[in-house]
């Protein structure tokens, strides 16, 4: 291979991932997306973290039936690829004359999956929180909920916040799946994107978005993981 | 209700799709029966990198992970399935698929093994190199054997999702099951199959979500 | 090797001179000499951080001396020609925390650098298991994992590990200090055993009583540096340096 033909080749690399002529005219567009990826993880993890607190403390509460439901629910939506059940609300429910918008089908199916893993995050914590605690709250008189509410959630939510990060990122990472049903999120419009402009910039460049958006998150959990490690002994 | 049950539950269509979501999750199989156990290795590699006690290896390698954490594996799936053609590398699907998600299992399943080495005390290590096994002997029969047992609900969680994962292939077309099941329904105007795709999935994959849960609450 | 064939019989089996190892900026030996001869028990002294641990992972490269030299039994323990992991198997490590390998039954404690390091067979391993089981009074606990016994049930396995490599010498670092008070003794039995079988140790330990009672020499260290040596009568009755009288003052409250 002559340096001509090497040359040519990085030439053609950058010419379809890094067209800079192709970044300006898509630029806009693809981070009009990242704007709606961020709001709506904002909203699943707002909506799925509060939900699977809430029945966490139910669960905590609750007697038989209500947590046989927690329970049932919690197992199918962590069983559930998530793509299954966008699919099923997206194409679905409108043939039963619930039609809802692409982006608040994807909403709610992330945040009802998030919902379930957060509920068995919340759970863990509170079961590991020593029985003593219980105890010794309940001897100076504060009453079931009001040892719930001040001296158990308050532990088992330190516990979780490690694991509820990670998984908190890894879920709202499906965002992406938004694109297989018309969400104006980063992927879809970098696909259109490159369908009309035939080069693989606004891939890139979607993808790029896509990692500075989450990159943050990562380290965040990575640090946080190592200062509760410390913490710890 | 009945219009309800007529769109989801319709017996009749999920009978007529059945042999065809029957392929679709041979498909399913056959990506879980070389992404898994290649993740699981992989993942042990990943770990050596990142926990290595040499700079140069460990910080690029950390890296790495953190940047393919960050990663959502639709999009690397894409790239790798839409991008690559531009420059003349033109992967068939199944190939894109294995690409995309190992590099992103292998992530995942990398943090989880360094999780496990961490929790295993320092003086397991050192008691056994004090006897005169090598590095090697000692990752393979002393610290490695500890650090799976301390992470096994996670390698399992992990696996579960990794089995999950492969319903992101139907976006490029790769005719697993859940692909199988909305192509039987665009073509049966009916919700069904995509219902009864659920439920293979959900028998697949519940048991396990079941023991994980058992192995967290008994940890 | 046939320098090694002529070399004279060492007078000491284990030779450390010289030992530096700093942590940073922190200077934990200075200069430290270990002599031990063949067949003796040799007690090592001193407060919390003067470096007896330090110097004792030395002795085995599980810490690696910033200086000095270390020969065992005529071979360079530092030499980087020497293969560690086979001169390793020669020296035995005994630690505070018994660090037995929890995943393991007992017998697979004993036997896994048996089969491993030394390529012995299973039935063989096993044997030779059993052997050292009952040299530490356990011999009906082979098939027990770690978790099932007591601390010093723990301690003597930990010892019953080690001796199984038929090691030239045994490294204790404080093996019993992490004991209940009434598991002590059955752990200092075995070590007495030991002794009277004529097995050369170093232990770093505060167990003074027993020192005076059962160690050939006790060396006293301090700061990194080795302050007084000397038999244990010496050291304990008549100390010459003030630093180790203020030391033993203290141990006796
Ligand atoms: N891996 C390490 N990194 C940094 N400092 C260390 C390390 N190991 C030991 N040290 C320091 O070296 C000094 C000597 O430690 P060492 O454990 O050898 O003392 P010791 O005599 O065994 O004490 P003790 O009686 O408490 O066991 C201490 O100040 C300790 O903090
Ligand atoms: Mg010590």
């Amino acid at each position: 291979m002559t340096a001509a033909d090497a040359m040519s080749n990085w030439d053609r690399f950058v010419f379809t991932f890094f067209n800079a002529d192709i970044a300006m005219k898509y630029g806009w567009e693809i981070l009009q997306g990242a704007g709606i990826t961020i709001l709506a993880g904002l909203a699943v993890v707002i909506t799925g973290i509060s939900a699977g607190f809430g029945l966490a403390a139910l669960r905590a509460i609750g007697g038989k039936p209500v947590n046989f439901f927690i329970i049932v629910f919690v197992d199918i939506f962590r069983s559930l690829p998530p793509l299954a059940i966008i699919l099923v609300l997206f194409f679905g429910f409108p043939n039963i004359g619930i039609v809802l918008p692409s982006l608040i089908v994807l909403w709610m199916s992330l945040s009802a999956v998030l919902a379930a893993f957060a509920e068995e995050i919340f759970w863990a914590g509170i079961t590991s929180v020593p029985k003593g605690q219980w105890l010794a709250a309940r001897s100076t008189g504060l009453t079931f909920a009001q040892t719930l509410r001040y001296v158990i959630l308050p532990q088992a939510v330190r516990l979780g916040i490690p694991p509820l990060t990670n998984r908190a990122i890894s879920i709202t990472k499906n965002l992406a799946l938004g694109s297989a049903i018309g969400v104006n999120e980063i992927l879809g419009r970098a696909n259109s994107a490159l369908s009309m402009s035939a080069n693989a910039t606004p891939l890139t460049m979607g993808a790029l978005l896509y990692v500075l958006v989450f990159i943050p998150l990562v380290i965040a959990s990575r640090t946080l993981e190592r200062n509760y490690r410390w913490g710890e002994h | 209700m009945e219009q309800f049950g007529q769109e989801f539950l319709n017996l009749d269509v999920m009978a007529k799709v059945a042999p065809f979501l029957l392929q679709g999750l041979l498909q399913t199989l056959l990506l879980c029966s070389f992404l898994i156990p290649i993740g699981l290795v992989s993942g042990i590699l990943v770990m050596l990198l990142t926990t290595s006690p040499y700079r140069l290896l460990r910080w690029p390698a950390i890296a790495a992970v953190d940047f393919f954490r960050a990663f959502p594996p639709l999009v690397l799936l894409v790239f790798v399935y839409a991008g690559l053609p531009f420059i003349g590398l033109r992967v068939p699907a199944l190939v894109a698929v294995a690409v995309a998600f190992l590099i992103n299992s292998a992530s995942y399943y990398g943090e989880i093994y360094r999780a496990g080495m961490v929790s295993v005390p320092k003086g397991q290590r050192e008691a056994a190199r004090s006897t005169g096994l090598s590095a090697t002997q000692t990752l393979l029969y002393v610290t490695l054997p500890q650090a799976i047992r301390n992470v096994l609900p996670d390698l399992l969680s992990n696996t579960v999702e990794l089995v999950k994962l492969t319903t992101l292939a139907s976006v490029i077309s790769v005719p697993e099951l859940l692909h199988s099941a909305n192509l039987a329904r665009s073509l049966t105007y009916n919700s069904s199959p995509l219902i009864l795709a659920a439920i293979i999935y959900l028998l697949l994959l519940l048991p396990i979500v079941r023991l994980i849960a058992r192995l967290e609450h008994r940890l | 090797m046939s320098s090694a064939a002529a070399a004279p019989v060492p007078r000491y089996l284990l030779e450390a001179r010289g030992v530096r190892k700093s942590f940073g900026t922190t200077e934990v030996l200075k200069s430290v000499d270990l002599l031990v001869e063949p067949g003796k028990l040799v007690f090592l002294i001193g407060p919390s951080g003067s470096g007896k641990s330090t110097l004792l992972r030395c002795c085995n490269r599980l810490e690696e001396p910033d200086g000095g030299s270390i020969i065992m039994d005529n071979v360079d323990l530092l030499s980087p020609r020497t293969d560690i992991n086979a001169a390793r198997r020669q020296i035995g490590m005994v630690f505070q925390s018994f660090n037995l390998y929890p995943h393991l039954t007992v017998q697979k404690n004993i036997t896994l650098a048996l089969r491993k390091v030394v390529g012995m067979s299973t039935a063989d391993a096993n044997a030779r298991a059993a052997e050292m089981l009952a040299l530490v009074g356990l011999p009906d606990k082979a098939a027990s994992y770690p978790a099932q016994l007591s601390g010093g049930q723990q301690q003597r396995i930990g010892i019953a590990r080690s001796l199984a490599l038929n090691p030239k010498i045994i490294l204790m670092d404080e093996p019993t200090s992490a004991l209940d008070p009434e598991l002590v003794g059955s752990v200092l039995a075995v070590v007495k055993d030991l002794r009277d079988r004529g097995i050369t140790m170093v232990i770093a330990s505060h167990e003074m009583n027993f020192a005076r009672e059962a160690a050939d020499k006790v060396v006293f260290l301090d700061g990194g540096l080795v302050i007084e040596h000397g038999s244990a009568e010496n050291i304990f009755l008549r100390p010459q340096e003030e630093r180790t009288r203020r030391f033993l003052a203290q141990i006796r409250h």
